[in-house]
């Protein structure tokens, strides 16, 4: 990348060199001695551990690190700051939904009464926690349109195994819990990872020219044996499957039931609700359309809502409002699929999505929907010239392009994403969905301003410029980070997963 | 934007939705709040749970002082606000911390590698379950009744649906009576009997739930003569700092909520799963790993994905996708505070201050399993029902032990106590006095001795809950 070239090499607008300090592992940095805690006076007789656990009691903890205080402070601020987050700019990543995640939320969810509430404390000691359960209850079964919901699962695909527990368990009351469900071949990957766990035979079902369900073909795939279609909706493309009551027409004709992932949520909220367009059963994920954080790769967070034919089979304890007013658990379930998690949930994440829904209102929610759908078509605008779109159905909350013309030049979608790294944004989702292929699946999100846009647009038409004219940049990409592309070969063949002490 | 994009208003960007489906209107959801009201309200929330209790309460989910620096780090947004690291060049923050977590949880498991983290100890248990069964071939399972009672309901969740060759999908395993050998841990003669050449594993939990260490060499020894797996869930974490490991095991599986996290109403937590190094291809979640870039520096990725369902789809080792990456760095954070001494010196305070409340709480009840090895919690048993005792201590602020019942019918009115370092003995005194007047109190009203001896012991009831709202 030097002057020698008369090659093109985009100019960021966004970022500039940036230094960062190098940083080993905490136990590099180990000193015998040091310490970073003090315990509070002992107030009763201290103990001899051999006396108490004869040999149960363990010698030696191993290599873990002994650092000062400072010392810890600075390892992990050295760390976080490797890192890119929303709070540093626009996180392009398709179905992931990184929009803004308001600290009120994290403010809340650490006000003491709340954060050291023990799950088993008496229900009458325990009001205030089942009043937020009971909230975000109502709130989700609103926006959605259904008429019974879970909180207890913990993410999205844990979602889904707790929806498709109750599907099963909804047939197995008829008497044949059938053997089938039927996947787009666009769904995420945790769609048939959750349908074989749950004892189904995936089919694996083709989308159509505009990368949706076709119904004719649906019709002839479902039969008694067919327990649900696990669909996303709008698909994995960003597109809104108009045709979705005949959809759920054609499975609920067969006794099957349609199952939504709600992955792509925030395109829907306030504008229409699956419950009303024939959905049977659904999840949520309350890190992505309720803005709870990523925080690295979790916790999420996955309520599972659905119609009351399928509410005797909810996992226990379901939160009820008594006779005296109070909210109680029912555990009293005899349908029950039984639970799915320890205790209610990830509870702190429903304090973060309820802020979240309190800040918004009816009003707020709708113009988020409206807003992330105008951002997504915005950027498609600007970039359909350059990018290929494989389907030009119009876009909901996300688009997505194909590297089909810069691949002419040898470049493909990975290589643009590493280069949108040297532009200061996150790269977008690659290579999904599959579906696509060398798919560049872009959600912006309502959190960013058209200035911030327009900052991605600028960067993304500079690398279209530069595979045109200097593809080695990009393919050689990323310039600007700590370390540049990692050996993934042999991270797999010779796996080095723990830090071990050369003695 | 509108223009731009060449639509005259937003509406023709939903036009797509056929127009029956669309929300007409408002939600009916509460109207937009501004950050003081949404503060209100949660603090209202709050105000309606326990507050300034003295709690007893463990069974699982456990009191532990959070260090200060743990939230500090945690609420830095390039850690907060980052996504899962598949983009390795900018994510080497987060990847360098899950490498030095699962390093952490190696050193203190005695296992060889461990991963990324599971949603919570009751779903890492079928998961730990479900891969014991890839390895082995096998599809029964053996559990102990001394494990977590809702851990047991999610295996049993889990396994429900599997089709099993052997046609019983989980035995379970109790433990020996109080006064046996093996008290309030696993029968060994019982496990000896249940386990076959189709068990693909046996799970117990250590310390199990009575707080009793289990007798892990030998359930070990019982496994592995058959050619089954030993699953060891360890529910208290900070256990670890002063009890051997559990390194007999093939797998151990975690919940790190004790290292820094909220009890939180129940989570969000940490899960865990660690093993042997030969089974590391049929670990489910993610795993970090290191390598090196193109100019030969260290490096983390996430590594061995040809498991993962992103991949592999419905031939997966796990549906997980999302894991509890923020739970884990507090975890880990909490691990680098306390480190290698400040570890052991946090569990042994534990066990000192549990042996002191098991002895001064147990001289009003019979301590069950007294002579068996425990951590920081111990099972009480009492004449009265719990319902009632608890009742009387709320009045004093103090939160009782978890009544068994529930779970172990046979146990009776017993409960389940737990004492941290955070315990004081003003608190465990305070709890064993009260404790102590309200049997005498119940047994001047049964023996009917005389209405001026019961009415004495009302009397003084209700002078100390005087004296007490005074304060």
């Amino acid at each position: 990348m030097t002057a020698e070239t008369e090659k093109f090499v985009g100019t960021t607008r966004k970022v500039t060199a940036h230094l960062t300090q190098n940083e080993g592992l905490s136990f590099e940095k180990s000193a015998p001695g040091k310490k970073a805690y003090r315990l509070a006076e002992l107030d009763v007789p201290a103990v001899d551990a051999a006396s108490l656990l004869g040999d149960l009691a363990r010698e030696d903890t191993g290599t873990l690190p002994e650092l000062s205080e400072i010392e810890i402070i600075r390892h992990f601020t050295r760390l976080s700051t490797w890192n890119y987050a929303i709070d540093l700019g626009m996180y392009p990543l398709g179905s992931c939904t990184m929009k803004y995640n308001p600290r009120v939320n994290e403010f809340v969810s650490r006000l003491e009464g709340i954060a050291e509430a023990h799950p088993y404390q008496p229900e009458e000691l325990s009001q205030g926690s089942l009043g937020i359960l009971r909230l975000l209850q109502k709130c989700l079964l609103e926006i959605t349109g259904m008429e019974a919901i879970t909180l207890q699962p913990a993410a999205g695909a844990h979602g889904e195994f707790t929806g498709i527990l109750l599907a099963r368990a909804y047939h197995q009351a008829k008497g044949n819990p059938r053997k089938d469900v039927i996947i787009p071949d666009s769904a995420h990957g945790t769609n048939p990872a959750t349908a074989a766990i749950c004892g189904y035979e995936v089919i694996n079902f083709k989308s159509n020219a505009r990368g949706g369900i076709d119904v004719e073909a649906l019709a002839a795939a479902v039969n008694e044996e067919t327990a649900a279609l696990m669909l996303t909706n709008p698909s994995t493309i960003g597109v809104f499957e108009n045709e979705i009551h005949k959809i759920a027409d054609i499975l609920h004709a067969k006794g099957a039931l349609l199952y939504m992932d709600g992955a792509n949520m925030n395109a829907l909220c306030g504008k229409t609700r699956p419950g009303d367009f024939g959905v049977d059963v659904m999840h949520l994920n309350l890190h992505k359309t309720f803005s709870t954080p990523h925080g690295g790769g979790g916790p999420g967070s996955g309520p599972v809502a659905c119609k009351k034919i399928l509410e005797p089979f909810l996992p226990v304890p379901v939160v009820e409002e008594g006779k005296d007013g109070m909210l109680h658990l029912n555990y009293d379930r005899p349908q029950t699929v039984g639970r799915v998690r320890a205790f209610y949930g990830n509870f702190g994440m429903f304090v973060r999505a309820l802020a979240y829904i309190l800040a918004n209102g009816p009003d707020g929610l709708r113009q988020t929907t409206e807003d992330a759908v105008l951002n997504a078509n915005y950027i498609r605008k600007k970039l359909e010239d350059l990018y290929e779109l494989p389907y030009t159905t119009p876009s909901m909350h996300e688009v997505v392009f194909s590297d089909r013309r810069q691949l002419r030049n040898g470049v493909r979608t990975g290589d643009i994403a590493k280069r949108l790294i040297d532009y200061g944004f996150h790269p977008y989702t690659v290579s999904f969905p599959l579906i696509v292929p060398g798919a560049l699946m872009i959600e912006p999100t309502e959190s960013e301003s058209r200035e911030e846009l327009d900052l991605f647009v600028d960067a993304m038409r500079q690398i279209a410029r530069e595979v045109e004219e200097n593809p080695e940049v990009v393919l050689e990409a990323p310039h600007s980070t700590r370390v540049s592309r990692l050996d993934e070969t042999t991270a797999a063949r010779k796996p080095v997963l723990r830090w071990r002490s050369r003695q | 934007m509108l223009r731009d994009i060449g639509a005259s208003s937003i509406d023709d960007l939903f036009a797509i939705i056929p127009e029956e489906y669309r929300v007409k209107g408002d939600l009916a959801i509460p109207r937009q709040m501004g950050e003081s009201e949404i503060v209100d309200h949660f603090k209202a929330a709050a105000a309606k749970n326990a507050n300034g209790y003295a709690s007893f309460l463990g069974a699982g989910v456990y009191r532990h002082y959070r260090p200060v620096i743990i939230d500090t780090i945690v609420q830095r947004g390039e850690f907060l606000t980052s996504y899962t690291p598949y983009q390795a060049e900018i994510t080497q923050g987060t990847l360098q911390a899950i490498f030095e977590f699962q390093t952490m949880i190696c050193e203190l498991t005695g296992m060889d590698i461990a991963n990324a983290s599971m949603y919570d100890g009751s779903t890492a248990a079928p998961e730990a379950v479900m891969m014991a069964m890839r390895v082995t071939g096998r599809d029964g399972v053996v559990v102990a009744r001394t494990v977590h009672p809702e851990y047991r309901e999610v295996m049993h969740t889990y396994a429900q649906h599997r089709e099993v060759s052997s046609g019983v999908a989980a035995v379970e395993v109790g433990y020996g009576p109080d006064g046996s050998p093996h008290a309030g841990r696993v029968d060994l003669a019982a496990l000896e009997a249940a386990v076959t050449d189709e068990t693909a594993c046996v799970l117990v939990q250590s310390p199990n739930f009575f707080g009793v260490i289990e007798d892990v060499a030998a359930i070990a020894e019982i496994a592995h003569k058959k050619g089954a797996l030993l699953v060891v869930a360890v529910a208290e974490a900070v256990s670890l700092g002063i009890v051997r490991p559990p390194v007999e095991a093939d797998v151990v599986i975690m919940e790190a909520q004790s290292f820094g996290v909220a009890p939180s109403f129940g989570g969000p937590f940490c899960g865990v799963i660690a093993a042997k190094e030969k089974y590391v291809r049929q670990m489910p979640g993610r795993l970090v790993g290191q390598t090196t870039d193109k100019q030969g520096r260290r490096g983390f990725v996430l590594t061995l994905s040809t498991r993962e369902q992103h991949i592999r789809r419905e031939k997966a080792t796990s549906n997980i996708c999302t894991n509890q990456a923020l739970v884990a760095l507090m975890a880990t954070v909490f691990m680098t505070v306390y480190g290698k001494e400040g570890i052991k010196e946090l569990a042994l305070h534990n066990l000192a201050k549990a042996d002191y409340a098991a002895k001064t709480l147990g001289a009003h009840g019979t301590l069950l399993f007294g002579r068996s090895p425990r951590f920081n919690e111990f099972v009480l048993q009492t004449e009265e029902a719990p319902e009632w005792m608890n009742a009387r201590l709320l009045e004093q602020k103090i939160i009782g032990g978890v009544a068994l019942k529930r779970w172990y019918p046979e146990l009776g009115n017993a409960t389940l106590w737990c004492a941290t370092e955070l315990t004081t003995r003003e608190q465990i005194d305070a709890a064993a006095g009260w404790w102590r007047r309200l049997r005498r109190l119940l047994w001047c009203g049964r023996k009917e001795i005389s209405p001026q001896r019961t009415r004495r012991a009302q009397r003084t009831l209700e002078w100390a809950q005087e004296d007490r709202k005074m304060e």
